[in-house]
């Protein structure tokens, strides 16, 4: 990676046990401004976990998590800020069921960011339009399609104006047909500039949209590269045979 | 004298339905105080028994949090565990003999349903906090909030929603269980019914007109909540806002035709 390039997170040496289980055995990446990372691997892999811990869901058993140089572990009290800068999108949407569309983008901005109403519901629109779901503004989360329940996640994530955007599966709780319009989205942002850490499955969009894509099984990095790389000439060859099963 | 029954029921309205409506005065402002501030206490109890704990914070908090979940542990099994009626003889005539306080029927009769009532919603309440999908409160951390803040703005309003059914349980409940307290003398409905009855030894007479006049208060209460729940609900449709007019009516946002009522995912 060229040195010269904004370092936002790094991640060292990231451990995370459940009691004896070892979900995570040292994990260390960074990402830079403008990265779009994608993660793949296996079922059970500590995919979701590693992305979970990044922003703090999970509380890490061991390494470092460090936001420009600084680690948010040793400085509990900068969590909360250090959370605004990361957004999380999940993969069952996780909307507030008792707020509209638009209640769910301003609801942070107000109580955690500070700002005005006025302010709030301007931001939220922008990116409620950025998404195409500015016209929803009204509605109940239940009203809404699992497609449209994302997209109006992705906007309330983005309305914090972050610096990295964390998605852990986005699109596997959707149907078939919604997939797509989710994606677009996704891809949409990441053309924009959005630094964007990315949990997979779907393995031909990690290869179109990403700068880097990160192979995890069982808990370690498995390979590291650039998609055409790591897509093409696959090194280990547990990415091989990963990879193998979604050609055939 | 009436000979019929319906003779001696109507005689008996006239002659002691003041009374009656009286003693239904006394069940209702019971019933419903004793409801509203069992609420309350139940809903502190409910959110003091969620508090989550954390791996960072202090052994003292850490203790106070576990002893003070634990005393209403016992507050609630003891309340829930003995009949109302006992406990409406513990306090009344326990305050007077072992505190030396004198208080009056009617309060210990407000003390004892609020106190019992808190004990039974401080469980609806936890598993009305438990019952909001866990999901949103991680979504919630993810974008800064604080413990007051995710149950203020989220965990709660719907928790609240969930617990509404149980709350007209407990009132309804409450406005007909509120009748044990004439054994220590509170001048509620059936204390009133069975001071009327005793005059004329007409004790079912008196009694089928209590009968209707408690299924009117529970009835209408009953309905009443309902039509609250619906409130809470909000409206089942919504309009969709177009914020742009020029916006191309092809683009990705959809055109603004009316929608079907209802659901449509």
């Amino acid at each position: 990676m060229a040195q010269d390039r904004e370092l936002l997170v790094s991640v060292h040496d990231l451990q995370k046990a459940f009691g004896e289980r070892e979900i995570l055995k040292g994990i260390s990446f960074d990402i830079y401004r403008g990265d779009v990372v994608c993660v793949i691997g296996p079922s059970g892999s500590g995919k979701s976990t590693l992305i979970r811990c990044i922003n703090y869901l999970e509380h890490p058993t061991g390494g470092d998590i460090c936001y420009r140089g600084e680690s948010v572990m040793k400085h509990f009290k900068k969590l909360t800020q250090f959370r605004t800068k990361v957004g999380m999108v999940f993969q069952s949407f996780n909307l507030f069921n008792n707020m509209t569309v638009l209640e769910n983008c301003t609801v942070g901005q107000i109580k955690v960011l500070g700002k005005s109403k006025e302010e709030a519901k301007e931001t939220a629109l922008r990116y409620l339009k950025h998404v195409g779901m500015d016209s929803y503004v009204n509605a109940k989360p239940h009203q809404l399609s699992g497609g449209q329940k994302q997209r109006v996640a992705i906007a309330r994530a983005l309305a914090l104006e972050p610096e990295v955007l964390l998605m852990d599966e986005p699109t596997s709780a959707l149907d078939p047909e919604m997939v797509g319009e989710v994606l677009r989205v996704i891809r949409d942002l990441a053309e924009s500039g959005f630094t964007m850490v990315i949990v997979t499955h779907e393995m031909a969009f990690a290869r179109d949209v990403s700068n880097r894509v990160i192979f995890i099984d069982q808990g370690v990095i498995a390979e590291d590269d650039a998609p055409d790389v790591l897509f093409k000439n696959p090194k280990n060859p547990r990415t091989k045979e990963f990879l193998g099963r979604f050609q055939q | 004298m009436p000979t019929t029954f319906f003779g001696w029921v109507f005689f008996l309205m006239e002659e002691y339905g003041p009374v009656l409506l009286t003693g239904a005065g006394v069940t209702l402002l019971l019933a419903v105080v004793g409801t509203f501030i069992g609420c309350l206490i139940g809903l502190v109890v409910g959110i003091i028994q969620t508090i989550p704990m954390e791996d960072n914070d202090s052994t003292f908090k850490k203790a106070t949090i576990k002893l003070t979940q634990r005393l209403l542990d016992a507050y609630v099994e003891v309340f829930r565990g003995t009949p109302m009626i006992v406990q409406a003889m513990v306090v009344y005539y326990g305050a007077m003999s072992v505190f030396n306080i004198d208080m009056s029927p009617m309060f210990a009769g407000f003390f004892v349903v609020s106190i019992n009532t808190g004990a039974y919603m401080a469980e609806t309440v936890r598993g009305g906090i438990e019952s909001v999908d866990p999901g949103q409160k991680e979504a919630a951390i993810a974008i800064g909030m604080d413990h007051f803040q995710i149950m203020y703005n989220v965990i709660l309003p719907q928790a609240l929603r969930n617990v509404m059914p149980q709350l007209g349980n407990n009132l309804i409940i409450n406005i007909k269980d509120t009748s044990v307290l004439n054994v220590i003398s509170v001048t509620e409905l059936y204390f009133a019914s069975k001071s009327a009855a005793g005059v004329y030894y007409k004790y079912f007479e008196i009694f089928f007109l209590t009968c209707v006049i408690y299924f009117i208060m529970t009835f209408t209460a009953s309905r009443l909540l309902r039509w609250v729940e619906s409130k809470m609900d909000g409206p089942k449709d919504y309009q969709l806002v177009n914020y742009d007019p020029m916006a191309d009516p092809c683009g990705h946002v959809p055109l603004p035709t009316k929608k079907q009522k209802g659901r449509f995912d």
